[in-house]
């Protein structure tokens, strides 16, 4: 179980300080799929690295399993908005980087990284390089590499955002196979409604910044939710709450 | 694939048609405006002063200076790469040894080249310290900026992977910075050669600007320019090797990727 404690982040930076987050409490349920839901600049990006110690929060802290996060979490699993790919490595090397940097012999990372690219049907990919993929390719070997090391925690942020609207169905969907095939808990960084309840058991609505917990609602459609779900009276239901949630905020208006 | 490289051939030979073009223009010119050959000797006078001076002298200096190129150049890439990692891991030490390196930059080193002769003396040593000094700023700079280059979430994400400083050195931050790297590279080759040249102008008794400063002595034009034209080949065959290992060492890098279109 991942728990954040009264969570404060306050940078200082050139032009004065600047208070990202304030007073986040969050617990999350091991195998959990949690999206944060949040307008741009409130400090989700910031929690992610929080929760996986790369960031040192100024107030509060974050426990995984009782053990307070001190150092760089390395059951994690990254995939931000660009790709983060390696261009001087094939796509079969980018998956296996992850096995390689954990010294996992060449040979089973490999393997491995076979079985995740069949997944997501890039295996006849696995030479090419980085810059001969487009931006959908590139982004499902980024969660390929992501999920290399089977991470206890899986953390997307805006993984999407650079994504046609098709290709960002589409990967939806795949996404939802890909993780109920594995027990990761999820956090997925949005600023997409719709994306948010398709693909999560609970949306967390975080508040201008500074950053808090504003809103917090599960999402009982069944899975996996295929297509046709973004027209069923549930989820019209589901996103009418939040638009209204945040038309509260000021983020829309009318 | 085979349509590009036809086009490269086609490339290639329309620039040899317009270079034999040019230098049959050159020859036309001197012999019929007769220009005296101490002022501009027809480009046969070269060829012909550079076969029969080639194995008598042109060769072996030839030699000295691409010692001198090779062995200063050599000493910029194992000074200026640890030296770039090292400013790119320590602020302080960018703080407080740059502005240095950045004030011995600013000197007109060309300036200093008498004195160097007379510190370290008529031979290769003192050539090669100019050398250095001439192309070791540009390949520092650019291999700092390649070192910290790395995309910070790109860090994040490797942080995750490994603790451990020495497999995230080679195996990210190295190859991440090996478009800078050879940015450096090709600039400060061409320095080098310069460097040579005028440590040989300053004082020097062997090498291919000791030899053009004895032609011109001699008022043997045609010789100078046979010097002059092995010293061009040299500036560019030592710019296309960096460029062919660039191509070799980085396929993947946009840079390169454009080039061989
Ligand atoms: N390293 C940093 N130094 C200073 N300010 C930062 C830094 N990182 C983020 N911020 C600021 O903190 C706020 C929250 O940033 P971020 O977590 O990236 O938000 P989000 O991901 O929700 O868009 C922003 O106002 C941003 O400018
Ligand atoms: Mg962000």
């Amino acid at each position: 179980m991942l728990i954040l404690n009264n969570v404060g982040m306050t940078y200082h930076s050139g032009s004065g300080p600047v208070e990202a987050l304030r007073d986040v409490n969050l617990e999350i349920n091991d195998g959990e799929f949690v999206s944060l839901l949040g307008p741009s600049g409130c400090g989700k990006s910031t929690l992610l690295f929080i929760v996986t110690g790369l960031t040192v929060p100024t107030a509060g802290y974050v426990t995984i399993d009782d053990k307070k996060i001190t150092e760089p979490f390395h059951e994690a699993g990254f995939v931000f908005q660009d790709h983060l790919l390696l261009e001087w490595r094939n796509v079969l090397q980018n998956v296996s980087i992850q096995g390689e940097l954990r010294g996992m012999d060449k040979q089973v990372a490999h393997e491995r990284s076979m079985e995740l690219l069949h997944m997501v049907g890039l295996e006849d990919f696995k030479d090419k390089y980085p810059h001969e993929l487009s931006g959908g390719m590139q982004q499902r070997i980024s969660i390929c590499r992501a999920l290399h090391h089977d991470p206890k925690l899986l953390l997307m942020d805006e993984p999407f955002g650079a994504l046609d609207a098709f290709t960002r169905d589409q990967m939806r969907v795949d996404l939802e196979r890909l993780w109920a095939k594995r027990n990761s808990t999820v956090l997925f960084v949005t600023h997409d409604i719709s994306e948010a309840i398709l693909l999560s058991d609970r949306v967390v609505v975080i508040s201008r910044r500074p950053g808090t917990v504003l809103e917090q609602i599960k999402i009982d459609l069944p899975r996996p939710r295929n297509f046709s779900v973004s027209e069923s009276a549930e989820f019209l239901s589901y996103k009418h709450r939040l638009t209204k949630t945040f038309m509260e905020m000021g983020v829309l208006y009318e | 694939m085979i349509k590009r490289m036809k086009k490269r051939w086609l490339n290639l030979f329309w620039g040899l048609i317009t270079f034999a073009v040019l230098i049959g223009l050159w020859q036309l010119a001197c012999e019929v405006f007769d220009v005296p050959m101490y002022l501009v000797p027809p480009p046969v006078k070269i060829w012909e002063a550079l076969l029969k001076y080639w194995s008598v002298t042109v060769r072996a200096n030839l030699l000295y200076t691409l010692s001198s190129i090779g062995i200063g150049y050599a000493l910029t890439i194992v000074i200026s790469i640890p030296l770039a990692i090292l400013f790119a891991t320590s602020q302080w030490l960018e703080k407080t040894v740059y502005p240095i390196l950045v004030a011995i930059q600013l000197v007109p080193k060309v300036a200093l080249a008498p004195l160097f002769i007379v510190w370290f003396g008529f031979g290769l040593t003192s050539k090669v310290i100019l050398v250095f000094l001439l192309s070791f700023f540009a390949l520092l700079v650019d291999a700092t900026t390649g070192f910290k280059s790395l995309n910070p979430r790109l860090v994040f994400v490797a942080k995750t992977m490994t603790n451990s400083p020495w497999e995230f050195f080679w195996k990210i931050r190295f190859p991440a910075a090996l478009p800078h790297i050879f940015t450096g590279f090709k600039i400060s080759i061409s320095s080098a050669t310069t460097g040579a040249i005028i440590a040989e102008f300053v004082g020097s008794n062997q090498g291919l600007g000791y030899l053009m400063l004895r032609a011109n002595g001699e008022l043997n034009t045609p010789y100078l320019f046979a010097a002059l034209l092995v010293l061009s080949v040299v500036g560019i065959a030592l710019y296309k090797l960096v460029e062919y290992a660039e191509a070799l060492v980085i396929p993947w890098h946009s840079s390169v990727r454009t080039r061989l279109q």
